[in-house]
């Protein structure tokens, strides 16, 4: 097939039916097949470019299998301390208000070790979107318990399956913010197929728009599956994530114009 | 000319603003000056001291254990800086509350009944004014035109109406202070 | 025309800033230090004034977060804080260091460890000068002495900052943050457009432009030979700053047979000590420095070849003290006298320190 590639007569543009979103740069990412990270960086890269804001874009990824998005996006990017993203987008958004602010942050860095940060920026009301990938466990590291584990569910620090009882709960961190005043739109979405592909690139238009308006705090949550922390294969992965992580984790708008709808 | 003060009593008495009208005044006369309060919860409610300092020349340590006067305000001021005045120095107290009074026969001592006045005039906040005019009668080291400027200068604009008596209160103090003991 | 006025240390810090045309200031409340807050929260100069946003953030590891998002982008920024709320900003100044981004952070030092105490002190040399957080890095170290300086430092802090694309630190502790004194403020300066931001950074994030290639601001590089060129550049930055900037003081060294080495707080004691010496006939000097890091070895080292004997004078339980055994070599004594957990000495007591440890050793 790649011999394709050098037969001048088919790469004409006519021929294009599908390219890379110069948003995103020529780099190779690092994620593993079967990821959503890939997948999401892509729409957000769309809606980038869509929007025409690739110059007027800052975006922020802390410590997590993320960090090191800013080599696939090409915008202004800061690379920030394990949950402290929101703190970084904070100050740029504030001392920048003309810019589009976001960070990029996984579900360990949102929801454990970065807790604080978000709440607060959240309920501050910044005008920043916070895209926020929930795989339920640490993928980086090499599949440690996160604060969004599933009951039952095993992972490097739950050999056994997280023990309710021992660990705490699975944190819904989406319906929390959605509960603060500060922001203004909430969703939770996902990237397994080709529909909610679409409806969660939709979510981030939605949220970049609202951005640009002066709303509060937009934040979008993406289930994602990590089939090699989980040690599944990408399709066993997106089985269970459907089976399990949804009926937990239910997708669909939470809060939309400042309103709760859920 | 070098003067150390220390101003010690209760929080709420005045104590940090009577220093910081005086320091204001040092700087109103192009002197330098230096105020350093005690701070902490101890401010709220219980003892409060500051010790200032006005100079012609550069001031060194803005903290001191020896002082040329000794303003104090309540009884565990007094056991606690008695001792501090330099011979000869001045102790200058208000002796309500006081059950102890000062025993040190080589510095030279003043009262002034300022929470008597101050409840007499019906003027309970020129309370410290009243122990700063006493203050001033027996060293003074500021000009009365450049306590009006200090005044203007430390205190928030919306309290400027109270100038006058501010300065009523200084003039009493002058008038009511008692020499108790020469050295 | 600058304008006198009787201010608090703390509050010179904050008046300074404004004026300097600080873009941001984000902080939490901790005693000694919360008059700087306060002060610019009263102030409201993102309405009323230079339109310099300031925050409170709900912590001081946000804080110092939020410092790095906005030097990030290029702006000038600050936080301040006391010695236990320092510590939790450790993380923040390993990646601004990390990241070669400027800011100013303040340390209104208080007695510790823990929670220790809310009396002055300056138990936080070591953590100042050297490094503080994770990884090889440095930090410009400020001492000032006065109010004055408090104002001051602010424009020279700031500006070292820049200079050197690295954190710079003004190191005071309770008494030079709560005490009120003369200061002559500077005038006010226009704080910079964002086209003059993105002239003067053009490494930082101001939006990807059509010359530049997107810019990225990171501590992280899995790569370690790529990591310790990394090290090696910043070492020659820091080689470079103990070249151009260290600053010291000497008050009434020329004739001195006996030198306190003493900054900040304590030197202002040390002043005072020097006058009852000089009364009783023993020459007493001082050094101050005025820049921690860079250290002041060399003019130590030179007193180091005529003195007698150096006393040390710290509110902590010997710090600063191994930085002066390197400059003096033992040439001569070095001996410490201070006083921990808030506790300030007595210019008396320094007295009576130098008479015992060095004077009556002989």
């Amino acid at each position: 097939m790649s011999e394709n590639f050098d037969r001048p007569e088919i790469r004409k543009p006519e021929n294009l039916i599908y390219s890379r979103t110069k948003v995103l740069t020529d780099n190779i990412m690092h994620y593993c097949p079967g990821c959503g990270h890939g997948t999401a960086h892509r729409i957000l890269a769309e809606v980038i470019d869509e929007m025409g804001i690739q110059n007027d874009t800052i975006g922020v990824a802390p410590v997590g299998c993320s960090v090191l998005a800013y080599n696939y996006l090409d915008v202004d990017m800061a690379e920030a301390a394990h949950g402290r993203a929101p703190a970084l987008a904070t100050a740029i958004k504030r001392l920048n208000p003309n810019k589009f602010v976001f960070t990029y942050q996984g579900d360990g860095d949102l929801a454990a070790i970065g807790t604080g940060e978000t709440i607060h920026a959240c309920n501050r009301g910044e005008k920043i979107v916070i895209i926020f990938i929930n795989n339920g466990i640490y993928g980086m590291t090499g599949g440690q318990m996160a604060p969004t584990t599933l009951e039952g569910m095993k992972t490097a620090t739950c050999p056994y399956g997280r023990d309710i009882s021992i660990m705490g709960n699975p944190l819904k961190m989406t319906e929390l913010v959605s509960h603060l005043k500060g922001t203004y739109y909430v969703t939770r979405q996902s990237v397994q197929t080709p529909a909610s592909v679409r409806k969660t690139k939709a979510a981030l238009r939605k949220a970049f728009e609202y951005q640009k308006d002066g709303k509060g705090a937009c934040f979008v949550e993406i289930v994602s599956s990590c089939n090699s922390g989980w040690k599944m294969t990408p399709v066993q992965a997106n089985k269970w994530m459907e089976e399990n992580m949804f009926p937990f984790y239910e997708l669909g708008d939470i809060k939309v114009d400042g309103e709760l709808v859920k | 000319m070098t003067e150390e003060i220390i101003i010690a009593g209760f929080g709420g008495q005045g104590v940090l603003s009577m220093g910081k009208i005086l320091a204001y005044s040092g700087i109103m006369q192009q002197q330098e000056v230096s105020w350093m309060p005690s701070y902490g919860p101890e401010m709220r409610g219980g003892t409060a001291n500051v010790t200032v300092i006005l100079s012609d020349e550069r001031i060194s340590s803005p903290i001191l254990n020896q002082f040329d006067t000794a303003i104090i305000l309540n009884q565990q001021s007094l056991d606690k800086f008695e001792a501090s005045v330099k011979p000869g120095g001045v102790l200058l107290y208000d002796p309500n509350g006081i059950t102890h009074a000062p025993t040190r026969k080589d510095i030279n001592i003043y009262t002034i009944h300022a929470a008597e006045e101050a409840a007499k005039s019906g003027m309970m906040k020129t309370f410290n004014m009243i122990v700063l005019g006493a203050f001033l009668k027996i060293k003074p080291i500021v000009e009365e035109e450049n306590i009006e400027k200090g005044l203007k200068k430390s205190l928030p604009e919306r309290h400027h109406k109270m100038i006058p008596d501010n300065l009523k209160a200084v003039n009493l103090g002058k008038e009511k202070v008692i020499l108790a003991q020469k050295a | 025309m600058k304008e006198l006025k009787l201010m608090k240390g703390n509050e010179a810090i904050a008046e300074a800033a404004i004026r300097c045309g600080m873009d941001g200031y984000f902080g939490y409340p901790i005693t000694p230090q919360s008059e700087v807050l306060e002060y610019l929260m009263a102030e409201e100069p993102y309405k009323r004034r230079t339109g310099m946003a300031v925050l409170q953030a709900e912590s001081e590891v946000a804080s110092i977060n939020m410092v790095y998002g906005g030097a990030a982008s290029g702006k000038m920024v600050m936080t301040s804080s006391s010695s236990p709320g320092f510590s939790l900003m450790q993380e923040g100044m390993s990646y601004i260091a990390g990241a070669e981004l400027p800011c100013l952070v303040v340390n209104v030092q208080r007695g510790g460890p823990g929670l220790g105490t809310i009396q002055p002190s300056q138990a936080d040399y070591f953590q100042a000068t050297k490094g503080g957080g994770n990884g090889d890095y440095k930090v410009i170290v400020l001492a000032p002495a006065s109010v004055q300086e408090m104002a001051d430092f602010v424009q020279l802090g700031i500006d070292l900052a820049f200079k050197y694309r690295n954190p710079a630190l003004i190191l005071s502790d309770g008494v030079i943050g709560q005490m009120m004194e003369k200061v002559e403020l500077a005038e006010q300066k226009e704080r910079l457009t964002d086209e003059q931001v993105a002239e003067r950074c053009p490494w930082a994030l101001t939006g990807k432009k059509p010359h530049r290639g997107h810019n990225i601001i990171t501590s992280l590089d899995l790569d370690s030979s790529r990591q310790e060129k990394f090290n090696e550049k910043l070492q020659a930055k820091y080689r470079e700053i103990e070249k151009n900037e260290v600053r010291f003081e000497e008050i009434s060294c020329e004739d001195a047979d006996y030198i306190a080495i003493a900054f900040g707080s304590s030197a202002r004691l040390c002043q005072k000590a020097i006058d009852l010496c000089r009364a009783e006939g023993i020459k007493l000097g001082l050094l101050r420095p005025i820049t921690l890091y860079p250290f002041p070895y060399a003019p130590i080292e030179k007193l180091a070849q005529r003195v007698k004997g150096f006393l040390v004078v710290e509110l902590n339980a010997g710090q600063m003290i191994e930085d002066v055994n390197l400059a003096v070599k033992g040439k001569v004594q070095v001996e410490h006298f201070g006083r921990m957990g808030g506790i300030i000495p007595t210019p008396d007591e320094i007295v009576a320190a130098l008479k015992t440890k060095i004077l009556g050793g002989k």
